[in-house]
């Protein structure tokens, strides 16, 4: 079996009519079962890689590149944006972007619809897809009946549904408030070790997803700049420059920085704790 | 001064959006609302400006009772960024959208606001491009711009940090102490607890339609029904501070001076 879920490889790419690169000399490997975080300030071309990853580019946008990005053992140049669909699936920011039917069922089952699956299979991945992300419930309900967390629940539903290798999060919590935000987190977190997907987050707020990340990739300029552990990013002050060092990170840097600087309150609490027995 | 005098809203769908709120917000000082989706915390704000009117009780602003204002003359002192940037564009440039207020409010110098805005919010370069090319950061950083530009009394900000990187939050820092030195009334609607904690406003927490705390950042977050109830989670040194019986410290430098002891 593969055990690669992407691999960009010397991959520029310029939009058509542009004069700099949007992209240059990208290089990353995503192993299946990996939780990475993308982040990078607007502009940085992360936007540029995730339509690299799920095919809008180069099947939708015009451009010029180099190099290749594989996705789950395909070249996505040469594969087809809906032979993609089926290995990459997508959470935009707002979920009301994203689910529009009747129903949450009816919703999670209209990408299964568009690759005309079997009934009995559709009934099926429908069922799984309730069960994992909690919604049995509210399987019959309106969209707008649904609380904000829920409605991003049934978006990452009818994507997970589609059976991915690959999930990608573009900000999925920015408009949920700071208790949503983190259960959707751990939801995103319990996929990832119950169904091994290889997740994919972009997101600015680095204290809210460090927690989880096999590592982190930060992007500037249309490269990466760092790319390693959490920790060990969180110790690069330069790369961090990007995007801001995280408040926990910032306050050990400030105590002198002795060991591995921690991701979370809990941790620099219990440490603390450890040096002053 | 703004005034809410036992104001309750009800939607046309019969949900009660506002229960009884009372609340006063004086000329020049900074206030945080924050609390879960659907709390009522853009309903509240949108009384001010009077895009909404209460189903009971009154609204004043700076003396005036909102109903017996247009929302055209309010919205001159009462500016509001909304949340969501689609529901405010339509020009076909960014230089018209900018122009579209000033035209509106017939405000003279009006070229010289439209260039200020343009540099301060870093858009110079896509004047002349059509808003709905923007990306969803530079889409409210123009609907920062477009309403910062008339220069209200009152500036409401709904989620102003979605969509933004570290820079551009800065930059959303220096703007509202620019404002703030300039006399004016802020009020920020936002989830984004760890962006409010450093400016340590005044903080209403909504819940249900009702204001189930208030007080300065740190007092009003400080019992946890209160979290519990406003689905929140506190700053991160407003907990370590909790965790380990410090009094709370509003920025990392702080934090150190108080841990190296």
């Amino acid at each position: 079996m593969l055990m690669q879920a992407l691999k960009v490889e010397d991959y520029t790419f310029s939009y058509l009519d542009t004069k700099n690169p949007a992209l240059i000399d990208v290089n990353l490997e995503i192993a299946k079962g990996e939780i990475v975080v993308l982040a990078g300030p607007s502009g940085c071309g992360k936007s540029t890689l995730l339509k690299s990853i799920v095919g809008l580019i180069p099947h939708m946008y015009s451009g010029s590149w180099s190099g290749k990005v594989i996705v789950d053992g395909a070249e996505v140049s040469k594969t087809k944006i809906s032979e993609l669909a089926k290995k990459v699936g997508f959470v935009f920011q707002n979920p009301e972007n994203q689910i529009f039917m009747f129903s949450v069922e009816r919703d999670i089952a209209f990408g299964l619809e568009n690759l005309a699956l079997p009934k009995d299979e559709m009934r099926q991945r429908v069922d799984e897809a309730l069960s994992l992300l909690n919604l049995k419930n509210l399987a019959d309900r309106a969209p707008h009946e649904l609380s904000d967390g829920q409605k991003q629940r049934t978006a990452l539903a009818g994507v997970l549904a589609m059976k991915p290798s690959i999930l990608i999060l573009d900000e999925p919590t920015s408009l949920l408030d700071p208790h949503t935000a983190h259960e959707v987190i751990g939801t995103v977190q319990k996929l990832n070790k119950n169904l091994g997907i290889t997740v994919i987050i972009v997101e600015h707020r680095l204290d809210l997803v460090s927690i989880i990340a096999s590592r982190l990739v930060i992007m500037d300029n249309g490269r990466i700049v760092a790319n390693d552990a959490p920790k060990k990013v969180y110790n690069n002050s330069e790369a961090l420059k990007a995007v801001g060092m995280p408040i926990m990170a910032s306050l050990h840097k400030e105590l002198g920085g002795i060991g591995e600087p921690p991701l979370s309150v809990d941790e620099f609490v219990s440490v603390l704790k450890i040096r002053n027995d | 001064m703004i005034e809410f005098d036992d104001v309750s809203f009800r939607h046309q769908n019969g949900v009660m959006a506002l229960r009884e709120i009372n609340l006063k917000i004086a000329t020049n000082t900074l206030t945080a609302i924050v609390g879960e989706n659907g709390a009522g915390k853009t309903t509240l704000v949108r009384h001010i400006n009077g895009l909404l009117k209460p189903y009971q009780g009154k609204v004043l602003v700076f003396g005036e009772d909102t109903k017996k204002q247009s929302v055209a003359k309010l919205s001159r002192k009462v500016g509001i960024v909304f949340q969501n940037p689609d529901h405010q564009l339509f020009s076909d440039t960014v230089e018209n959208e900018i122009l579209f207020g000033l035209r509106n409010f017939g405000i003279e110098e009006k070229h010289d606001r439209l260039e200020w805005a343009l540099e301060f919010f870093d858009l110079s370069r896509y004047r002349n491009v059509s808003p709905m090319l923007l990306s969803g950061g530079e889409k409210k950083r123009l609907c920062f711009a477009c309403v910062l530009a008339w220069d209200p009394d009152v500036l409401i900000l709904d989620e102003p940090t979605v969509g933004q990187d570290y820079k551009h939050k800065e930059k959303i820092v220096s703007m509202i102490n620019n404002l703030l030195q300039k006399g004016k009334t802020v009020i920020i609607v936002s989830h984004d607890l760890e962006f409010l904690w450093p400016q340590q406003p005044r903080t209403l927490v909504m819940s249900q339609g009702k204001i189930i705390a208030d007080g300065n950042i740190a007092e009003a977050l400080s019992d946890d029904s209160v979290i519990k109830q406003a689905n929140l989670v506190r700053p991160q040194l407003l907990a370590l501070a909790i965790a380990l019986g410090l009094k709370p410290p509003s920025n990392v430098k702080e934090a150190a001076k108080v841990l190296a002891r």
